[in-house]
This record gives structure tokens, C-alpha cells and sequence, in this order.
């Protein structure tokens, strides 16, 4: 049984002094946990280790979909010469990546992990031994398997990244993924580089193509910290950026598939009506992936009625385009034949990995930042989050389409709610005084998935500790799975039905 | 079939005709323009995030410009983006704008290798290795050859092997972690090669350059033969740039 202990809640973006987040008993922290994590509805969406002094510090984030509030724990432990902890993956394993970073990147043995393998090989890991040529995969002894293995780089124009495949005949029986190749330590120089200029620019650098995405869960961040706040216009404003994001990576990667299947009018006609979003929000803020749209505690692009009036003549050419192209493409038969029941992950898979954004809901399986726990502008206007339940290619496949047209519909519902009659500028800061000794963290639902990030000050409210966490992190096992018992030459196209992040993960 | 048809009238025609002639519409932030007004220039220094900016004249480094366009809106008399792509070259110093200067950027023909000159003009096969790349750069290089773009009617043209490529396109400030596999990619490719540095964090390491997981020393061996600039750069800017550097001017598609 969970001890009592009062645990801290607080809700999205909001911040805490540091002292109050409990430093719990090794054995509290795994019953509390745990505890937490009995709840279905509850799931860890950060937890990371970090020296304090002569001690790591552990800080774990457990969200609370139902209630929005997270309880935030925390345990410390010396640093000394092989600091061990009991593993608390083998009981809630969505934490098996976050023990592994932490081990990686504090020495903290996780005694009982399943496989604590290297994460990313960052730069100053403790055990500079670990190569990232030799990585541990996982072999089976048999004399009619053979392994393939592809990468770090690929056919295509892509990230590198490192599949191990294990297979009897076509037949893959398991799929290893190890990243790490694209790891630029960009959490450390959101720590060396103190000009809040040049945070923004690395938070929209930390995946290029969710820009939008991970730079609202840094400004969100910097205005708890800074206790700032912007207009409802404004939050609405990044809400519309965030969902053309989503449609335009929506619409590519439907292209993206219909090229792996290779139905090419598919492919050219959502490959062009990607264009047309993207073009648009080059027109707002001058850059096509909405680099330099989102800034601290205000905007230098604001949504002028002009540009309301183009957003909607764009939307309502696109939706036309598109509505006509998909209901043809999702009959196909050469289509849905194809991703019809292919790469399955079960709702009891999605669960017990963590996954989290599309991965899971995609399985039946509700995580959307976005309902569960609304920031910005869906805080205002609430969105509706959907789910599908078969959790094969088809269903990613199919969820696009049908988040793409909520997207589009939530889009209008803003701009009509929206007050274009008073619009004031609202320059963004060119710096701000963060709390001291604080603690914060942000989340946002980027296309991915839920993004994270946390930060904590020090005495003089210098930044002591940014994280950053990208949905990829836990759907990578997602795709692992799904290859279970496909044939290889399925890879492709449930490679692309995720789409997942490289360097969102390497950091 | 009737459907598709009737989706094909429906989309029109998508490709630009002629992609040396179009123009980006603004705020896109391409060339800038620095007038000689007279400004708090170590206010200005300071304020660039990727220490693009120097002094003495002013100028603006575009390998190390993030494209943020803040300089501009801070001191709109001294610095202004213009919506002008065409801004690759070959030649590093060329990237640098200064105070005053409006000539264009540009490749220079007597500066492309003799090795090179002539024979990639017909047909470009390049492999792309992203090291350390934030995934924009390589958005921006895939949408180069969708049907808007069609960078592939010039035949030029993304491959899956090194050993079918005649050049790389690196991407990214160069992760320690990938500087291995970026040397083995470009020893597979056979020579005459080329190399392509297309984003701010290829040319210069951008925000990423003092980190120290990042490891640059590939590119002190081999000569650049083409500069993009961009965060990420724009498919206009890629074609063109790769156009100039292999296309003679005689030459007709
Ligand atoms: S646009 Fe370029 S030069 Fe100007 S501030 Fe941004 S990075 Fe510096």
C-alpha cells in the first residue's frame, strides 16, 4: 500500500517553487508510483534525473487525464561510486526509456530493468566505453533466422536511425530500433545559450518538423516561469498555427503512404494540397514550417483580418481537394487491401508501452493533450479528441484523414470566436525574469503526440535544468510491435504510418 | 477512372513552368538588404541569436543567419529581408551581405572545379545524408521534387545508394554520432563527387556549433561545392542553386 503522503498536484504550464515538489523514500516514491500508475487514466509523461550538488535528483511527472492536473515526485540519491535503484519498469514499464536515460546520462543502475540499454549515446554519458557502433541487440540463437540490418542511413531523404531486424524467411520476428545518431545536445545549450532569443530558436530546432509543436511548449514554458501572460487572441492564434502544422503533416504523410502503395494520383494530388497549408503559413509568418510564428509572451506575426480571410478561402479550396481525392483513395481496393490489417497494435500493447498522441489513439486508446489536459487556445475552445479502434496501418491511415477535418472544423470555430474588430499588437519579450528556485512543466499536443517540456531554476532564476520530451520517445516501441510477424517488405509503409521523430528523440 | 479523371481537371495544373522565374511572395524572408543608416550596431550584434551579424561594416553572415528576421523588426532602418530565393553560391564569402551591397548572390561559373564543369549537367544523382539534421532541411529537399517543384524534369534526382550517386547533400550542424557514417557515405561515392551543404546548420553549425556533439572536421577535407542557405531553405532556393552550379547556360531541357 501507497504510504500517505501529500502528494503536489499541478496543472499544464503551471509553476511551483522547487522546495514544494516531495523528496520522497526510495520505497515511497516506487509505491506512490506505482500507485499513480494503477489508474488507467494516469500516465508518466516525464520523468528524468538530474545533479544537484552531491545528489541526482529523480523528478517524475504523472499525468492525470481525467482530473488534467499532473502530481510531481520526486527522490533523491547520492552520487557515489555505482548508485543502484530498484527498477520500477518491471511494474509500470512506460517508464523503461525514461530509466534508461537515466542511467545513461547519471550511471543510476536500474537493478531488475528488462533491458537497460543505451538511449542515445549523448556526448558526456557516463560510460564513455558505450560506442554507438555496438550497440547490445537483442539475437536470437537459431540456425534458420538470419538478421537484417538497415542504416544509419536510409534510401530515402531521411534521418538516420538503426533497425535490427530478426527474421525466419520474410517473416520478421522482432525489430530493435536504436537511435542516437542525430544527438546534437540540445538540452544543454538551452542551458549554455541564456539569450531567450536563442532558446526559442533551439526549441524550434529541436524536430523542424513539428516547429510549432515543441516552441509553444517552450514559450508556454517560459511564460510559467516568467509569469507572463498573453491575450486569448493569442492563444487561439498558436492553436490555429498548431493545427495547420498537424493538416499539413496530415495530408503528407496520406501522400507519403499512397507512395508506398504506389497510387501515384494519390500521391501528387495530397502531396500539392500540402503545399497550399504550408504556403499559407509562409504567408503569415514568412517561414513554410512556422519557424519565427511562435515567440515568448507575444507574437511578431499576428492574424491580421486579411489573413483570416485567406486562411479561409485556402481551408475551403483545400477541403473541396481533398474531401474529393480521399473518398476516392480510401476505397481503392489496391489501397485498403493493402494496410487492411497490417502492423496491429492492440489497445492492451498501447497501454502497457505508453504510447502516446496518434500511436495510441489509433488503438482505442485516449492521449490528447489537447482534452485531457487543454492549453492555449484549446482552454478556450475545447476540442474534441477522436479515436479508432483497430490499430493497424488502415487505422493511421484513416485517423489523418479524420483528424485532419476536425482540425479544419476547430480552425473556423476559433477565427469565429476570435475579436479581429480590437487587434493590438502584442510584441513578444525580448527577455524574462524567471522565478527563482521554480519548477514548471508544459505540455502541448503536438501531430506526434504529446510534447513535454520541463524546466527548473536556480537561486538567481538562471535555468538549471531544461527536458525535453517528444512523443516519439514512447512510440517507438509502437512500430517495433507493429512489425511482429509481418513480412519485411512491410516495414515501409508502417514506417511511414507513424512517421516518427529522429532527432526529436536524440535531442 | 471517370473519378480520376475528373480529380486530375479538378487539380489543374501544379508545377511551376519556369522555376528560374518565380517568385516567392513576402513576408518570406530570403536576401536581406542592410542600409548604411546609422545604428546602436553592438545592440544589434547582440541581439542575433546565431552571432550572424558583424561589424564594420554591418553585415550579415548568411551560412551562420538563422533567417529569424528579428534584427529587421528591431531596427527596420538598418536591416530589411527581401523575398529574393535566389541566394546558394559557391563561393563561402559570397554569403556574407554587407552594408550598402545589393549586388546579388550568386554561383560563380569560374569558380565551379574543372572536374565537375561539364559532366553532371544532364543528369544529377545525389544522396542525402542528415546528420544531426532537424528534419526541415530534408522536408524542404523532398518537397524539391514533388509535383510543385519537380525538380526531377532536370534530372536531378535523390538515390538510395551512395554508389548510384554522383555527389551528397549534407543536412545538419554534423552530429558527432553520424561523422562516422557521413565519411563512409562519401567514400562509397565514385569521383568525380560533389558536395552540397544545404541549411544554415550544414554550412555553418548554425545554433549547434559550439556543441560538443557536434564534429565538423569532414568538412575541412573536401572543397564545398555549393552553399544553400536557409532554415530551412526553400525549394526555389535548392533548384536554383543546384542549377546554376551544374546547368551551361547553352544547354536547353
Ligand atoms: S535574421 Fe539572421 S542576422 Fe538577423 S537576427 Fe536572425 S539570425 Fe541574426
Amino acid at each position: 500500500m501507497a504510504k500517505e503522503i501529500e502528494l503536489i498536484r499541478i496543472k499544464n504550464a503551471q509553476s511551483i517553487p522547487f522546495q514544494d515538489i516531495p523528496v520522497l523514500q526510495y520505497s515511497d516514491f516506487k509505491s506512490n508510483m506505482l500507485a499513480l500508475a494503477e489508474d488507467k487514466n494516469t500516465h508518466c509523461v516525464n520523468y528524468f534525473g538530474f545533479r544537484q550538488n552531491s545528489d541526482f535528483q529523480l523528478i517524475a511527472c504523472m499525468a492525470d487525464d481525467k482530473t488534467g492536473d499532473i502530481a510531481v515526485l520526486s527522490h533523491k540519491i547520492p552520487v557515489q561510486q555505482h548508485p543502484v535503484l530498484e527498477s520500477l519498469a518491471q511494474y509500470y514499464f512506460p517508464l523503461h526509456i525514461f530509466e534508461r536515460e537515466i542511467h545513461e546520462n547519471c550511471g543510476i543502475d536500474f537493478a531488475g530493468h528488462p533491458f537497460q540499454k543505451p538511449v542515445r549515446y549523448p556526448h558526456e554519458r557516463v560510460d564513455q566505453n558505450q560506442e554507438i557502433n555496438n550497440y547490445p541487440f537483442y539475437t536470437i540463437e537459431s540456425e534458420e533466422l538470419h538478421e537484417v540490418g538497415v542504416g544509419p542511413i536510409h534510401a530515402g531523404v531521411i534521418e538516420p536511425g538503426h533497425f535490427r531486424f530478426i527474421c525466419n524467411g520474410e517473416t520478421v520476428l522482432h525489430l530493435e530500433i536504436q537511435l542516437g545518431w542525430q544527438h546534437r545536445g540540445i538540452e544543454k545549450l538551452f542551458l549554455q545559450k541564456d539569450k531567450l532569443l536563442q532558446r526559442n530558436l533551439l526549441a524550434e530546432n529541436i524536430a523542424g518538423d513539428t516547429a510549432i509543436g515543441h516552441s509553444l511548449a517552450f514559450a508556454q514554458l517560459m511564460e510559467s516561469l516568467g509569469e507572463t501572460t498573453v491575450s486569448d487572441q493569442l492563444h487561439l492564434e498558436r492553436c490555429i498555427a498548431l493545427e495547420l502544422e498537424r493538416i499539413a503533416i496530415n495530408v503528407g504523410d496520406i501522400s507519403a503512404l499512397c507512395v508506398d502503395v504506389a497510387y501515384n494520383l494519390g500521391a501528387s494530388v495530397f502531396s500539392v494540397l500540402r503545399t497550399g497549408i504550408i504556403n499559407f503559413t509562409q504567408q503569415w509568418c514568412g517561414n513554410r514550417l512556422g519557424k519565427g510564428m511562435i515567440r515568448t509572451g507575444g507574437t511578431n506575426y499576428r492574424l491580421t483580418p486579411e489573413l483570416k480571410t485567406r486562411v479561409l478561402e485556402v481551408l475551403e479550396d483545400f477541403e473541396k481537394r481533398f474531401v474529393e481525392m480521399s473518398h476516392y483513395t480510401y476505397k481503392l481496393p489496391s489501397v485498403e487491401n493493402r494496410f487492411d490489417n497490417i502492423g496491429i497494435v492492440t489497445t492492451r500493447q498501447a497501454q502497457l508501452i505508453g504510447s502516446v498522441g496518434m500511436a495510441a489513439r489509433m488503438t482505442n486508446l485516449m492521449r490528447d493533450i489537447r482534452k485531457t489536459h487543454p492549453f492555449a487556445g484549446f482552454a478556450i475552445l475545447p476540442y474534441e479528441a477522436i479515436v479508432l479502434p483497430k490499430g493497424d496501418v488502415f487505422a493511421r491511415f484513416l485517423l489523418r484523414r479524420k483528424e485532419l477535418k476536425k482540425s479544419i472544423a476547430w480552425i473556423r470555430e476559433a477565427l469565429k470566436i476570435m475579436d479581429f474588430e480590437n487587434l493590438k499588437p502584442e510584441p513578444p519579450k525580448r527577455e524574462v525574469n524567471l522565478k527563482p528556485s521554480a519548477f514548471s512543466v508544459s505540455l502541448t499536443e503536438g501531430w506526434r503526440g504529446e510534447i513535454c517540456h520541463c524546466a527548473v531554476t536556480d537561486e538567481n532564476g538562471k535555468l538549471a535544468v531544461y527536458k525535453i520530451k517528444d512523443p516519439s520517445v514512447h512510440n517507438w516501441k509502437s512500430l517495433e510491435l507493429s512489425l511482429r510477424n509481418l513480412e519485411i517488405s512491410d516495414f515501409p509503409i508502417n514506417n511511414k504510418s507513424y512517421n516518427l521523430s529522429y532527432c526529436g528523440h536524440d535531442l | 477512372m471517370i473519378s480520376e479523371v475528373k480529380i486530375i481537371a479538378h487539380n489543374g495544373k501544379q508545377f511551376i513552368p519556369d522555376v528560374t522565374k518565380a517568385v516567392v511572395p513576402a513576408p518570406f524572408r530570403g536576401k536581406p538588404e542592410i542600409t548604411a543608416a546609422p545604428v546602436d550596431e553592438a545592440a544589434l550584434v547582440d541581439l542575433c541569436p546565431t552571432g550572424a551579424i558583424g561589424r564594420n561594416p554591418v553585415s550579415i553572415d548568411l551560412g551562420k543567419c538563422a533567417f529569424c528576421g528579428e534584427c529587421a523588426l528591431a531596427f527596420p532602418e538598418k536591416i530589411r529581408f527581401t523575398n529574393h530565393h535566389k541566394i546558394s553560391t559557391n563561393d563561402r564569402n559570397s554569403l556574407i551581405v554587407r552594408e550598402n551591397d545589393f549586388s546579388k548572390i550568386r554561383v560563380h561559373p569560374e569558380k565551379i572545379r574543372e572536374e565537375i564543369r561539364d559532366i553532371f549537367k544532364r543528369s544529377l544523382k545525389l544522396r542525402q545524408v542528415s546528420a544531426g539534421g532537424d528534419n526541415s532541411a530534408e522536408w524542404e529537399l523532398n518537397a524539391s521534387g514533388n509535383p510543385n517543384f519537380d525538380m526531377g524534369r532536370f534530372g536531378i534526382e535523390f538515390v538510395a545508394s551512395p554508389r548510384h550517386a554522383d555527389g551528397i547533400v549534407i543536412t545538419g550542424p554534423i552530429s558527432e554520432n553520424m561523422a562516422e557514417a557521413l565519411q563512409v557515405c562519401y567514400d562509397a561515392v565514385p569521383a568525380p563527387k560533389i558536395i552540397i551543404l544545404c541549411g544554415t546548420d550544414a554550412i555553418s553549425g548554425g545554433l549547434f556549433v559550439d556543441s560538443p556533439a557536434v564534429d565538423r572536421s569532414f568538412l575541412k577535407k573536401y572543397p564545398i561545392d555549393l552553399y544553400i542557405p536557409g532554415n530551412p531553405p526553400h525549394p526555389l532556393t535548392i533548384i536554383n542553386g543546384i542549377l546554376d552550379l551544374v546547368r551551361n547556360k547553352n544547354f536547353k531541357y
